[in-house]
């Protein structure tokens, strides 16, 4: 082979490894946040943020038929008072665990406390086996049950309700 | 958006339906491209100097690569639809870049044996792709295989155990006892060993982590946990080194125990085990320095490289320096595939493949090889961090962790950053065991990527209630083991913990 034609092959390949480089950081560069989860949720609740000063006359409507479903978990007692977890479609593990949504710093949580997971257009409350149980509006949970928003959630010392 | 505002009882199922893609397309592409460098890296090899005019073995080497990647791509359509889409054309390139430099180090060999070792790797890499495809097929969810803990610890301890088996080990080669031979076969089970053991912290750290964190007692700012909850993992550290010093295998026994500093770090977030970790690896460290010969000899070839007499000795520097001479001919661009000199390293096919791969592709070529590992590497853990069971993450996690460290201590040792020792380049380097397992451990991250991005069941009361069963048998143990521990354990609140 020509040495001209091997040496542009050579550089050629050069190129081509980068081109694949590039490409794919190219086509990850939307998944390097952690977490699509979160933000579809975030970028939800600041839709709704945004829609709320002015409702449309059409939601209303729905409102109206159907309780509109809750949007976000608020902590109102316990070490984390105050926080607000927004919701997406996909369910959420409340525990002392590393790796739950909401990671509880109470001595009377369990690992894996308990779940809370949307399904239609209302979001349930299961317990997943804890030590000290859990409370809707000081009922203990047995089983999966519907959660309204205002109604008050308790795990140990941390008290939590969701709001529309 | 509309959509939400109209109708918003059923905007959450709306959501839901929203199709997440699943970007196998992306992925047969990205293969498509990725099979273009393989080609190009081959037919420069096959038209270089001391190729025969008509060598078509290019032809061979992407059919079977772009044949078993169409293959895998498939497979993962099928089984593990949301898998990750980068993993697998990374690594066929990486496969492929190897593949070819070993074929053009197999023509520059003047012996007859050392000039199939190309035709070897492919067979052993189409092995561990058809391995992979049978992997998974079989798991489909990786959480199935937290449940054989301690089957993991017996497989580790045997698979490290065997090379020192009369009759079955191969005795020392190139100075460490890590080879098995059976009928014609020689085997390096302490490759697939890496996977068990992950498998093994994965599901011991998974399940027992809040014992460990909480339970034992509390000297000062660190918590040690009690020795019970420790045990296994000590035996399983323990013997990793152990044999390890008894096959002289430094380089694996770095990678064991950074490998279980990672996941307990991982498992537990507590830097007092990094600090206990570190601790532990100078002592051992010093002692190896002391009383081991071949330690001691690669530390001095590292630090007088240079050194003529060092130079000139059996077992000495001229493997490093050799390398070193390499990548400086290669400089910048490099000298093209084909036109440097790679063969004048000593087993430039294996251990040194960093250096004949540098000097013929220059830095601006390693640098793209670099980032495919680094984007191999970040795509685990990513798929790690999106696992939504412990296991799961932890598994992730020490999978990527194991090519990592694979990847900086033969380059560290290469570059001339830390003593070099005997580890075999992922997917680069000739040898057939390394290849199998990482195509394996591959195939399980792709899995575990599957898991992490599957769009979710929504919560959906089958698999909540599953998640449930398996919980509450988790926590029920745990309470069993906690109950019988005494004050202190993490069952009871913690109030009485501080002094158990």
């Amino acid at each position: 082979m020509a040495p001209l034609v091997l040496t542009l092959l050579r550089f050629g390949f050069l190129a081509l490894v980068w081109v694949l480089v590039l490409v794919v950081i190219f086509s990850l560069r939307r998944d390097l946040g952690v977490g699509q989860r979160t933000r579809v949720a975030s970028a939800e609740t600041e839709r709704r943020g945004r829609k709320a000063p002015a409702p449309a006359p059409a939601a209303a409507v729905a409102v109206e038929s159907a309780p509109r479903p809750a949007s976000e978990l608020v902590v109102l007692a316990g070490s984390r008072a105050g926080t607000v977890i927004p919701l997406g479609a996909s369910p959420l593990l409340l525990g002392r665990a590393q790796e739950a949504n909401l990671v509880l710093d109470d001595d009377y949580s369990s690992g894996r406390h308990a779940r809370l997971f949307p399904q239609g257009s209302r979001w349930f409350l299961e317990d997943l086996g804890s030590t000290n149980g859990t409370f809707i509006d000081d009922a203990p949970l047995t089983r999966a049950q519907p959660v309204e928003p205002g109604q008050r959630i308790r795990i140990g010392k941390t008290v939590m309700e969701l709001r529309p | 958006m509309n959509a939400l505002a109209t109708d918003a009882p059923s905007g959450m199922n709306k959501r839901k339906q929203r199709p997440q893609p699943t970007r196998r397309t992306l992925e047969l592409f990205l293969l498509v491209l990725a099979l273009g460098v393989t080609a190009l890296a081959d037919y420069l090899v096959s038209s270089s100097v001391g190729a025969s005019s008509n060598d078509t073995s290019w032809i061979t080497h992407v059919v079977v690569l772009g044949a078993l990647g169409l293959g895998v791509n498939i497979s993962l359509r099928l089984w593990a639809k949301y898998a990750d889409p980068f993993i697998l054309p990374v690594v066929v390139a990486l496969n492929g870049i190897g593949l070819a430099m070993i074929h053009r180090l197999d023509l520059a060999s003047t012996s007859a044996a050392g000039s199939n070792a190309a035709t070897s790797q492919l067979l052993y890499t189409g092995l561990g792709m058809v391995c992979a495809v049978v992997v998974m097929w079989i798991i489909r969810d990786h959480r199935v295989l937290r449940r054989f803990t301690y089957v993991w610890l017996a497989a580790s301890v045997v698979l490290l155990v065997l090379p020192l088996v009369p009759g079955l080990g191969a005795g020392t080669i190139n100075g460490a006892n890590i080879w098995i031979r059976i009928g014609s076969f020689s085997l390096q089970p302490g490759e697939f060993a890496k996977i068990t053991l992950a498998l093994f912290f994965a599901s011991y750290l998974g399940s027992k982590r809040d014992l460990i964190l909480l339970a034992g007692r509390k000297i000062g700012p660190l918590q040690l946990p009690r020795a019970r909850d420790l045990g296994p993992m000590l035996v399983a550290w323990a013997v990793a080194l152990g044999v390890l010093v008894f096959q002289r295998d430094l380089g694996s026994a770095i990678m064991f125990f950074g490998l279980f500093m990672v996941m307990i770090y991982v498992a537990t977030g507590r830097v007092s085990w990094i600090v206990i970790g570190l601790v532990l690896m100078a002592v051992g460290a010093a002692a190896a320095m002391m009383f081991m010969g071949h330690v001691q000899r690669r530390v001095n070839v590292w630090l007088n490289a240079f050194d003529p007499s060092v130079y000139e000795a059996k077992g000495g520097s001229l493997q490093i320096v050799q390398g070193l001479f390499a990548m400086a001919n290669g400089g910048m661009v490099g000298t093209g595939l084909g036109g440097g000199q790679p063969y004048r390293i000593p087993v430039a096919k294996s251990d040194m493949i960093y250096a004949s791969l540098g000097e013929e592709l220059g830095l601006i070529g390693m640098l793209a090889v670099v980032c495919l590992f680094l984007i191999l590497i970040s795509r685990g853990i990513r798929a790690a961090l999106g696992a939504r069971d412990s296991f799961g993450k932890l598994l992730g996690t020490g999978l990527s962790f194991i090519l990592a460290l694979q990847f900086f201590v033969v380059t560290a040792g290469v570059l001339r950053v830390m003593p070099l020792t005997g580890l075999a380049t992922p997917f680069l380097a000739a040898g057939g065991s390394a290849l199998l397992a990482n195509w394996i451990l591959v195939s399980l991250l792709l899995l575990i990527s599957h898991n992490a991005r599957r769009p979710s069941t929504g919560g959906g009361t089958l698999s909540t209630t599953e998640q449930g069963i398996i919980d509450r048998k988790v926590e029920a143990k745990r309470a069993q083991e906690a109950g019988d521990a005494g004050p202190g354990a993490p069952a009871r609140p913690l109030t009485g913990g501080e002094n158990a």
